[in-house]
């Protein structure tokens, strides 16, 4: 019963995080500007990882192999935003003007 | 199953690809890149799962460290350029 | 149903190699010839090689492109629009390719067990493995102990590959402190580095002890190990990048990893065996094996870490601002 219980949980999150994967792409092919993109990328892409990488440790158990996804999941949380934030300030520094809505209000 | 969710993690890396082939400038296709660095890693985790062999998690782990130092280096090497050029890099 | 993947990771290299060879801008093809590093190694994963994708990995998607990066960063972003219809290229091209594509026609199944691969030598390494070297990868018992004597050739290989790259760009010292466009711009991607700089060591030492049970090994574990510092050299500069590990050490070190795998093989030979047979280094056979393997790997790791980190720093200490 409670591996039935772990199975599906451990399905709804994978499936979950793919799907959110699957999004911020789409977002990073379909939004305006780059500095969009840049949102899209950054929250789904951590966010979907999280899940995937949850679904995958309670698929996992208690085991060593759980420990490796974690530490997965600790540099993901780390590099991400960290890389996303030095695009962007290479892209501040380089001038690139982001889309601004200019009409009148 | 396992197989559901790397199809629909391929689907994410070619999107990204187009994006990596159009994206007006520079910033664009590191973006892309980036992303589709993230997604190789979760995708051979999802294979490492599917195939039965938990030893690839340890190619995800060196995934991760190596896009997170190319992507910095790329950069790097455009904020050299930036000196000199004006806005937008192809 | 695994096909589908096999061919769906096909169909996006091929994509990734039209953009390459379509696009301009030098930066955008480095970092696309890393993604085309990440999806053949995906694609070995699914051929269950771990060891191949490992490396491919670590060496493909990391030292490869930052070198290409180097390189473009020292000559010129934009590629030269070329003067000359492509004609005959492709013809030749399509030609070769035509000859290697009726060539494989003979070749026998992947994966067939009567294949002539499989048969003779291939089979009894995995058939005397547990016994004469007990380690679980066979990958490793291969590369190290019944192919010793390649592996030492590949490491000297690497080794004058560092020669020759110390002989070609030389190498100039940093006197002053170079520490990157200001302090205040890098502080995110300063706080990361040194955060993860101990971990990437670390892990980089778990691949090379750990390559007798799971993927891994000395080169691996070379190229990780230089990848830790090469973040450290881009995050604070060359010149701190030369106080934790200056140019001297590293000329040094690279000898010393070929030293430690050819001294292995003459000690074998004055404990009264051949060269390169671990079973003399200790009293036990078994456990001589895992001692010769185990040194060797690290004069293997040794070596790469030194030879990457000198074809790095010969790269970069030649840019006019003297950072990457």
């Amino acid at each position: 019963m409670m591996d039935l219980i772990l199975d599906v949980l451990s399905w709804v999150c994978l499936l979950g995080g793919a799907i959110f994967l699957l999004i911020g792409a789409i977002g990073v092919l379909r939004f305006p500007d780059f500095y969009t993109r840049l949102h899209a990328v950054s929250i789904c892409d951590t966010l979907g990882a999280g899940l995937v990488l949850v679904g995958l440790m309670l698929q996992g158990g208690l085991s060593l192999v759980t420990v490796k996804l974690l530490l997965i999941f600790y540099f993901m949380i780390f590099t991400g935003p960290s890389a996303v934030h030095a695009l962007a300030e290479a892209a501040l520094q380089d001038k690139l003007k982001p889309l601004v809505d200019e009409r009148e209000p | 199953m396992f197989i559901t969710v790397s199809i629909v993690i391929l689907a994410a890396i070619a999107v990204g690809l187009v994006r990596a082939f159009r994206g007006p400038t520079l910033y664009d296709r590191v973006l892309a890149a980036n992303m589709i660095g993230t997604l190789t890693v979760l995708m051979v985790a999802v294979l490492g799962f599917m195939t039965g062999r938990p030893e690839f998690l340890d190619i995800a782990l060196v995934y991760v460290l190596i896009s997170f130092v190319s992507t910095i280096a790329v950069l790097r090497v455009v904020a050299l350029r930036t000196g000199t050029t004006g806005a937008g890099k192809k | 149903m695994e096909h589908l993947i096999d061919i769906v990771l096909l169909g996006l290299l091929m994509i990734t190699g039209f953009a390459i060879v379509r696009l301009r801008s030098l930066l955008a093809v480095a970092m696309l010839t890393s993604i085309y590093s990440l999806l053949s190694a995906s694609l070995f994963v699914v051929l269950d090689a771990v060891d191949v994708a490992l490396t491919e990995a670590a060496i493909g998607a990391g030292i490869s492109t930052i070198l290409i990066l180097a390189t473009v960063a020292l000559t010129s972003d934009e590629e030269k629009v070329p003067r000359h219809t492509p004609l005959l290229p492709l013809v030749v091209v399509i030609a070769t390719g035509a000859a290697l594509i009726y060539g494989t026609l003979d070749m026998p199944h992947y994966g067939d067990p009567a294949a002539p691969v499989h048969r003779d030598v291939a089979s009894s390494y995995l058939h005397d493995t547990p016994a004469d070297i007990g380690v679980q990868n066979v990958v490793t018992s291969v590369l190290a102990s019944y192919r010793g004597y390649d592996t030492l050739g590949e490491v000297t290989v690497i080794f004058t590959a560092g020669i020759g790259v110390l002989a070609l760009l030389g190498y100039r010292t940093r006197r002053r402190n170079s520490q990157g466009p200001g302090n205040r711009k890098l502080v995110v991607l300063r706080v990361v580095a040194k955060l993860f700089f101990p971990l990437i060591l670390l892990f980089a030492l778990y691949v090379l002890f750990h390559g007798d049970y799971g993927p891994g090994g000395g080169f691996q574990a070379g190229v990780i190990f230089a990848t830790g510092f090469i973040l450290y050299a881009l995050a604070f500069g060359l010149g701190n990048a030369q106080r934790v590990i200056p140019h001297q050490l590293l000329r040094i070190m690279a000898a010393v990893g070929v030293l430690i795998y050819a001294a292995v093989g003459i000690e074998s030979m004055l404990l009264g065996g051949k060269f390169l047979e671990y079973r003399v280094l200790a009293d036990d056979p078994v456990t001589g094996q895992h001692l010769g393997i185990m040194l060797i790997e690290l004069g293997v790791g040794i070596t790469v870490v030194a030879v990457m980190l000198i074809i790095y720093y010969g790269f970069v200490s030649r840019l006019h601002s003297g950072d990457m």
